[in-house]
This record gives C-alpha cells, sequence and structure tokens, in this order.
C-alpha cells in the first residue's frame, strides 16, 4: 500500500474549527469512529479569533423578532447571489443550532431577562428592511468566537472525538469512480505520512486571507481544504468574492469588531466629521460591510484620510464611557492598547479596511456535500467529499457577508453536515477502495517538494504572492489592472512549484508545512484572480472601476472555476424558498 | 482524582485544614510565650516552672507540640513527593521516598514522646 | 543590532540542546518577540515554534521570553529586551519536541480531567437556560483561559508533579464549570478534587498570576475552590 501507514475511521473531518468541531461532535454523539485532522491544535484555529457575536433571531433583544427578517437581511446583504434555499435554511435553523451551545455551556452575555444579549450589527433590518435596525447578534463580550470554539472542544471531549492534533492534510485521495476516500496526511510532530481512509471526506479548513499582504486572518489561514480540492480537479465557486472588513487595526491587521460600531462607535476622517452619513444616511457605520469598506477607501483616496501619511480613518469609541466599554469590548480594549498604542477609552483607533473572509469555497448544497457540475450545467455530487464553514460555498453569503453570519454558517451547516453523514453511513456507504496508485497521486506533491534540490525561499515567494494579490485584487478593481495581476500569477506558479525545502528533517519540521500552505495559497490566490477578472460587473464585494454597475442580466449567478482548463463558468442562484415566494433583487441601499 | 496512602489525613482538605489549624496553635503559642517573657522581665525557675506545671498549661504545650508534629508531617510528606518522585529520580525513588518517610515518622514520634515526658515530669 | 539567543534542540541532529545566537536589525522599531522569530526563521528555516492568530487569543506561541512566560505575538522588545539581549527559550517544565515547541500532552491531560464541559442532565429548555447578569458574571476572568499553558509551565507545584497536580490552567477552568449557575456537577466536580494533590498542591507563590497574559488570577479561582471544598465538607 503506496508504502505508507493506513488508517480508517467512518468519518475524518479535516480542520479543528468551529465547523469541523461542529460536525465531528454531531457524528461523535452517533457513535460513528470519527477523527479530526487539525493541524494546530483545535483551540488555536481561527475562529478563536472571532469577536463581536453570532446573528440569529432568538428573539432575546426584540421578542417579536423574526427569522425570516434575518434571512431578508442576508439576501440583500449577498447582492442577491445567495442561495435562498441554504439562507432560509439558516436563518430557520439558527436558533435550534444556538439553544444548543448555550445548553453546552457557552457562556453569552446576558439580559436583565437572563436571556442571551444581542447587539445590534451591520445590515439587520427589523420587518423586511421597513422597521430599523434590529439587535440580532448574539455575544459572548466581545470574545464570541473563543466561548464557542473552546465550548465546542469542551463538547467533543465529552464526545470522545478522536483528535489528530498537529496533523496536516496533503491532498485528497480519489478512487477509480473519482470519488473522494481520505487524505494523505502528515503528523507533524514525527512527519509519518499516513493514508487516513474514510467514507466521507469533510473539508472544514476555513479561510485563505492569508493570500493579502494585509488580513484579519491569522497565520494559519492559508486555504488548504481550497488548494487541495483545487488540485484534485474539482471546482470552486464564488471564489473572487473577498469580504475586507472596514475595521482592521492600521499597520497591524488586527480585527476590532463591527460590534464596536454596533455599540454605537462610529468612524470619522482627518476632518472628524462622520463620514459614513453621506454615504449610507439610514444605516449609517451599520450598512453592509462592502459599503463601509468602500465608503473608507473613498475617504483615503480623496485626501481626508487620518495620520500623516493620510492612509486610515478613525474609530471613535470614547464617547460610550469607560464602564461600557469595559463590559462589552474588552477585547478591543485590549487590542488596541497592544497593537495601535491607542487606548480607546480616551481616543480613536486607527483602522483601515483589511481582508478578511472568504464568500466563496467549495461548492455545496444544504447538506454539505461538495458539488461539481457537469458538461450540461448541472450540479453532481462528489462522493464522499463534503465541505462546511468558511471552506465551503453552500453559498449563505453571496458577494458579501453580514458580521455575525459567519459564526453561525459554521455552526448551522457544520451540524447539517454532520447529520446527514450520520444518516448516509446508517444506510451505508459503498466506495472502492483507493488503488495503490491512487495513493501515490495524492503524495505526488509531497514526494516532489522533498526531493526538490535549490529553488526559491517560501517566505519570500509568499511575500510576492501577497503584494501581487494585495495590489491587483484589492477593494476596488479595474481590468488592466487584473489582467497584469493575472500575468504576475503565471511567472509565479513555476517558482512556487520548485519552492526550496530548506528543512528536510522530520520532526515538527514547520518549513515542510509552509512550503505546502504556500502551494495551497497560490492555487487560491489565482483562482481568485482569473474569476475577478471575468466578473464583469460590479456586486457586492467585487467592486471593479471599470465595471461600476450590477448587471443582473447576465451575473446574477455564481461564478464557478474549473482549476484543470482555469476556466470560469456560470451556475444559477437558488431562488426557491420552502416556506414563501423568493426576494427578487433590489437596487441594494441602506 | 490523585490517590495517596501516605499523607497524613489521605484528602487533601483535611491536611489543609490541619495545616492551617496547626499553624494557628503554634501562632498563638508563641504570642503567649514572647508575651509572657516581656511581660517578666525577672522571670525565675520557679516562676517558669510554676508556669509549666499547671494542667491547662502543659495542655496548651501539649497541643502546640502535636502541632508542630502534624504541621511537619505534612510538610515534610509535601517535600518528599515533590523532590523525590519516580518522575525525576526514576523507580527507587518510592522505596527511597517510603524511607525518608519512616525516618521522619520515628523522629516525628520521638520527639513527641519526649516532650511528654519532659512535660509531665517537672 | 540586537541580539538574540534562541534555545535550539533537533532530536534528529543534536546530542544536547544549546543556545544560539542571532542578530537582527529592528530598525529601532517596537516590534513584536513573534515578528523577530518570523524575521530569523526567514534566515534560518530550521528554527521552529508555534503561532497562529498573532494577536494573543489562540494561545499558539507560548514560550520563555528573557527569563518570564509570555506569549511571543503580544510582548513587544521594549518588554523583553535587556541590555540589547533578548533570550528565547521553550516554556520550562514539560519535555522539548523541537526548539520553541513543547509536548503539552500532560497539559493538556490535566484540562482533560477537570470535565471541562457543562454537566447538567436536567431536560433543557426550548430555548437557553436562563442565567443573570449577575450569575453570568461570576466566569468574567475564568472562560477566557486560551490553554497557552504559560501559567502552569510557570509553577514549581506544576514542574514536580505535572502528572498529579491539575495546575492553575486546569484549576481555572475547574472553578469555570464549579461557577456556572446553570452546571449541577458541583458535588461530584468538588469531590474529584479532594485530594492532596489535585488543587492543595499550589502554595499560592502566583507565579500563574504574574505570567498570564489574559491577566487572569488562577490563584483566586483556587481559593475559591478550596473555599467551596471547606463548605461542602463542614
Amino acid at each position: 500500500m503506496a508504502n505508507i501507514r493506513t488508517m480508517s475511521f467512518d468519518a475524518v473531518i479535516v480542520g479543528g474549527g468551529g465547523s469541523g468541531m461542529r460536525a465531528a461532535l454531531q457524528l461523535a454523539q452517533s457513535g460513528y469512529k470519527t477523527a479530526v485532522i487539525t493541524k494546530v491544535f483545535p483551540t488555536r484555529s481561527h475562529t478563536v479569533s472571532a469577536q463581536g457575536g453570532i446573528t440569529c433571531a432568538i428573539a432575546s433583544d426584540d421578542p417579536n423578532d423574526q427569522w425570516q427578517w434575518h434571512m431578508y437581511d442576508t439576501i440583500k446583504g449577498s447582492d442577491y447571489i445567495g442561495d435562498q434555499e441554504a439562507i432560509e435554511y439558516m436563518c430557520q435553523t439558527g436558533p435550534e443550532a444556538i439553544f444548543e451551545l448555550e445548553h453546552m455551556g457557552l457562556p453569552f452575555s446576558r439580559t436583565e431577562e437572563g436571556r442571551i444579549y444581542q447587539r445590534p450589527f451591520g445590515g439587520q433590518s427589523k420587518d423586511f428592511g421597513n422597521g430599523g435596525q434590529a439587535a440580532r447578534t448574539c455575544a459572548a463580550a466581545d470574545r464570541t468566537g473563543h466561548a464557542l470554539l473552546h465550548t465546542l472542544y469542551q463538547g467533543n471531549l465529552k464526545n470522545e472525538t478522536t483528535f489528530l492534533n498537529e496533523w496536516f492534510a496533503v491532498d485528497i485521495v480519489k478512487n477509480a469512480d473519482n470519488a473522494v476516500v481520505g487524505v494523505v496526511a502528515i503528523n507533524i510532530e514525527t512527519g509519518e505520512t499516513v493514508y487516513v481512509k474514510t467514507k466521507a471526506t469533510v473539508f472544514a479548513t476555513g479561510g485563505a486571507g492569508r493570500i493579502y499582504a494585509s488580513t484579519t486572518n491569522a497565520h494559519i489561514c492559508t486555504g488548504d481544504g481550497i488548494g487541495m480540492a483545487l488540485r484534485a480537479g474539482f471546482p470552486v465557486q464564488d471564489i473572487e468574492m473577498w469580504q475586507f472588513h472596514p475595521t482592521g487595526i492600521h499597520g497591524a491587521g488586527t480585527l476590532v469588531t463591527e460590534g464596536c460600531r454596533g455599540e454605537g462607535g462610529y468612524l470619522v476622517n482627518k476632518d472628524g466629521e462622520r463620514f459614513m452619513e453621506r454615504y449610507a444616511p439610514n444605516a449609517k457605520d451599520l450598512a453592509g460591510r462592502d459599503v463601509v469598506a468602500r465608503s473608507m477607501v473613498l475617504e483615503i483616496l480623496e485626501g481626508r484620510g487620518c495620520g500623516p501619511d493620510g492612509d486610515h480613518v478613525y474609530l471613535k469609541l470614547d464617547h460610550l464611557g469607560e464602564e461600557t466599554l469595559n463590559a462589552k469590548l474588552p477585547g478591543i480594549l485590549e487590542l488596541s492598547r497592544t497593537f495601535a498604542h491607542a487606548d480607546p477609552v480616551k481616543e480613536p483607533i486607527p483602522v483601515v479596511p483589511t481582508c478578511h473572509y472568504m464568500m466563496g469555497g467549495i461548492p455545496t448544497n444544504v447538506n454539505g456535500q461538495a458539488l461539481t457540475i457537469d458538461s450540461e450545467g448541472n450540479d453532481q455530487v462528489i462522493e464522499g467529499f463534503y465541505a462546511c464553514g468558511e471552506a465551503a460555498c453552500v453559498s449563505v453569503h453571496g458577494a458579501n457577508r453580514l458580521g455575525g453570519n459567519s459564526l453561525l454558517d459554521l455552526v448551522v451547516f457544520g451540524r447539517a453536515s454532520g447529520m446527514f453523514i450520520e444518516q448516509q453511513l446508517r444506510e451505508g456507504v459503498d466506495l472502492k477502495d483507493a488503488s495503490e496508485a491512487d495513493i501515490e497521486a495524492a503524495m505526488a506533491g509531497l514526494n516532489r517538494l522533498n526531493d526538490s534540490t535549490g529553488g526559491e525561499n517560501a517566505a519570500v515567494l509568499r511575500a510576492e504572492l501577497q503584494t501581487i494579490m494585495q495590489n491587483y485584487f484589492g477593494v476596488f478593481r479595474r481590468g488592466d489592472f487584473m489582467q497584469e495581476g493575472i500575468a504576475k500569477l503565471a511567472a509565479l506558479r513555476p517558482r512556487i512549484e520548485n519552492v526550496a525545502l530548506g528543512d528536510k528533517s522530520n520532526a515538527f519540521n514547520t518549513s515542510r508545512i509552509e512550503a505546502l500552505e504556500l502551494q495551497n495559497l497560490f492555487e487560491v490566490a489565482e483562482a481568485t484572480a482569473i474569476t475577478a477578472e471575468a466578473r464583469t460587473e460590479s456586486r457586492g464585494a467585487h467592486a471593479r472601476d471599470d465595471f461600476k454597475e450590477r448587471d443582473d442580466e447576465n451575473w446574477l449567478c455564481h461564478s464557478v472555476f474549473f482549476p484543470d482548463d482555469k476556466r470560469v463558468g456560470k451556475r444559477g442562484v437558488n431562488f426557491t424558498l420552502k416556506t414563501r415566494e423568493a426576494f427578487e433583487p433590489k437596487i441594494r441601499t441602506y | 482524582m490523585v490517590t495517596t496512602v501516605t499523607s497524613l489525613g489521605r484528602s487533601g482538605l483535611s491536611d489543609w485544614l490541619i495545616q492551617r489549624v496547626s499553624a494557628v496553635v503554634m501562632t498563638a503559642y508563641l504570642i503567649f510565650i514572647v508575651g509572657y517573657l516581656i511581660a517578666t522581665p525577672d522571670l525565675t525557675y520557679t516562676q517558669w516552672a510554676a508556669l509549666n506545671s499547671t494542667l491547662p498549661m502543659r495542655m496548651f504545650s501539649l497541643l502546640t507540640i502535636l502541632s508542630i508534629a502534624a504541621h511537619a508531617w505534612i510538610g515534610m510528606w509535601c517535600v518528599l513527593t515533590d523532590y523525590i518522585t519516580v518522575r525525576l529520580i526514576g523507580p527507587k525513588a518510592t522505596i527511597l521516598r517510603i524511607i525518608f518517610q519512616l525516618g521522619m515518622m520515628a523522629v516525628t514520634l520521638l520527639y513527641v514522646v519526649w516532650a511528654i515526658d519532659i512535660l509531665w515530669g517537672i | 543590532m540586537l541580539n538574540v539567543s534562541i534555545y535550539r534542540y533537533n532530536p534528529e541532529v543534536d546530542q544536547e540542546p544549546y543556545m544560539q545566537d542571532f542578530q537582527i536589525d529592528t530598525q529601532g522599531k517596537d516590534i513584536m518577540v513573534l515578528d523577530v522569530l518570523e524575521k530569523l526563521k526567514v534566515e534560518d528555516p530550521t528554527l521552529v515554534f508555534r503561532r497562529s492568530c498573532r494577536e494573543g487569543v489562540c494561545g499558539s506561541d507560548g514560550m520563555n521570553i528573557s527569563g518570564k512566560n509570555g506569549l511571543a505575538c503580544v510582548t513587544p522588545l521594549s518588554e523583553a529586551v535587556k541590555k540589547n539581549k533578548l533570550v528565547i527559550r521553550p516554556l520550562p517544565g514539560l519535555p522539548v519536541i523541537r526548539d520553541l515547541v513543547i509536548d503539552m500532552s500532560q497539559f493538556y491531560a490535566q484540562y482533560e480531567k477537570i470535565q471541562p464541559y457543562m454537566i447538567n442532565n436536567t431536560p433543557a429548555p426550548a430555548i437557553e437556560r436562563l442565567q443573570s447578569p449577575e450569575e453570568r458574571a461570576k466566569l468574567d476572568g475564568l472562560y477566557e483561559c486560551i490553554l497557552c499553558a504559560c501559567c502552569s509551565t510557570a509553577c514549581p507545584s506544576f514542574w514536580w508533579n505535572p502528572d498529579k497536580f491539575i495546575g492553575p490552567s486546569g484549576l481555572l477552568q475547574a472553578y469555570r464549570f464549579l461557577a456556572d449557575s446553570r452546571d449541577t456537577a458541583t458535588e461530584e466536580r468538588l469531590a474529584n478534587l479532594d485530594d492532596p494533590f489535585s488543587v492543595f498542591r499550589c502554595h499560592g507563590i502566583m507565579n500563574c498570576v504574574q505570567v498570564c497574559p489574559k491577566g487572569l488570577n488562577p490563584t483566586k479561582a483556587i481559593g475559591h475552590i478550596r473555599n467551596m471544598l471547606v463548605r461542602s465538607a463542614t
């Protein structure tokens, strides 16, 4: 067997963040032999950095709140390319999923009535946009992601999930039918390579914000799942849609939650003007993230930026008072003092739009089954392959994600994937075993890296990649620039494929992991670049100077990037709701 | 829950309480003796013997001696289980620690008996 | 040029660990210790350390920085450099896997021992279990722990008995569940802690409090556990 050890599980989840651990929990509770492969100890996953909260209509702040209003906000926020069926499922199932987390012990902040505290976030409304600002984001102070991730890890400990901690999945193993039958993975501590065999492979590998030079994402957000899927020949969807969070700390990139504006903070330019009043007269600082980020960049470009270089704006919080800040935003005070050398109690925080979230990913249905598109344009399920969380594109975020929806996405669809796989396993899954050649194929990239001689330093190549993405595929995009960027990426590919491995030892070799991560980053970056250039319109987070308008006639659809021939195809958006008639596209204003 | 058979009270809480209570007794005794010495500048042997031959004083002294013994027992047991462990010096640690512990117990008991002998021999 | 001295050990190459000296030009900027390590790794790809969020919430990069345990990503050079020298070692008291990476199994095992999850077998309501803001406030200063192990590896009691003494981090989490109004296993949890090692090896020297990068106070939590044990036994 290709000379490596085989480990077998009923289900294998790649990624120990929120969605992976929620899926694992579901499967472990059902008694199936479940393993989580995670390249960092689970509580070090990037979900831990989520701050503001998890949006869900649990009717705590407003007893009359309805999940349908949340659904409307999410569809509008997605600029109408979110799949309405999936959004309906998420918003309707959400409360149940939240209450489960609370019962597991998640330490939510509380209201005087003893219910879960909810705060206002951007893009939230009551009564389908007619009832003013809603407060729908359930919060554990400003450490909701941390509280959620630890609670999920604790739940998995209770249910005795097998964790392969500090293991790195290298590539997908496909059988003769092109179905997924596991992954090849490295035990980082020992350097051993193992074929992890399973009937259900779930990719919960998170995002890839590290393709950009300036990002709120952790070092580990390198799009490993996307890279593996692309190398295996599977398509990705809406990968050009990257969210730039309005408030990353200038210079450091560290996230400052939208909850700051939810609690009453606002942005000012160098003249002290609350400029969002001009761009979004109703929602102001709580407009969609894409809208706020673009407004900030325009202020900076038009010379009203703050600081000696005029390259950022200020987030003002001091008017909220020390007591409120300590109670509601303690983590932000800590981050700002550490990374911005600014005490928000007294002075504003310098902020700038910073790459934050990948709306695109592996296309899936609401059960987490990964999809590909056949030559007739029909969806085809990839047997044995599932995805959830940021790595998946189910698609609930469309062209722009609303704040607080990512945590809900990962909980709801991690859970849904787990439940569906449990049902599949019960009914019996029949997949052909991988042949020796199939496993060898998945080992090819790793073998090439291990055998490399010469080549360039991974860190240098990574910096080059990040600069290209930052310069050519940022908040505002333009066709000719993007073509230039694509050419630069094409020139970079052979250099990255030939990356040097300066350390060939086995024990905890992080250089090997970083070289593999770099190759994953590159796959994501290239898919992003080619798809962004192809989408000739402005929609949600994808804003083009040369195509300023939304083009519903041609682009009210998902983009699908096929890696084999680097082709960009289209896939219809789902407009069928189970509980009411669909929401038709409208002009999006806040 | 870590099981131990060689600690004094067998439970962490009782060991901890014994240490606290014995510390209070020792402190009280120390304060009393120092206070007595200060209040009695021209102390003679007769006065000292008279003080120590009353029953309440004998009981107080005995209580203090027992407190010292218990306090030392627990404290020494802690020190031994910190440093003479299988983790630090290998499998021979257990035997070595039991020998030390028996020695410590013997010395403690000897002192207690000796002290009683002195107190009631005045 | 800043002088940096780093603990090196690769089990495949080195007979024993050694300190390696580096020089780095920080251009006078007050960058974080993690930034220094990242720069050095570009020069020497064999240098190994853990890192992830780079903002002090994931707990990956706990290490001993100029003699004090802390997170490299939130420790600026101005706090760590003495006489133009920065000394970086792995967290003390646990086995070293390679360079600055330690084997944290014993630390995690102690965490798992305290049953770090909510136990409440009463039927769950259709909505959340209610909890007043005052009850919830008792969890502040407890649930924020990031499991970085800076505290436990600064504790001599944990150094001597990492297999028996739960350590400050695990005890902080033990109290997090004891203090939660929604948890019903208080008696069971306390019974599991009442031995001479689990809690009572804490002698209150407060190294944990001094090093905690999140400003938490395990010693205080341990005091609360002791009080609960006393109350439940008397």
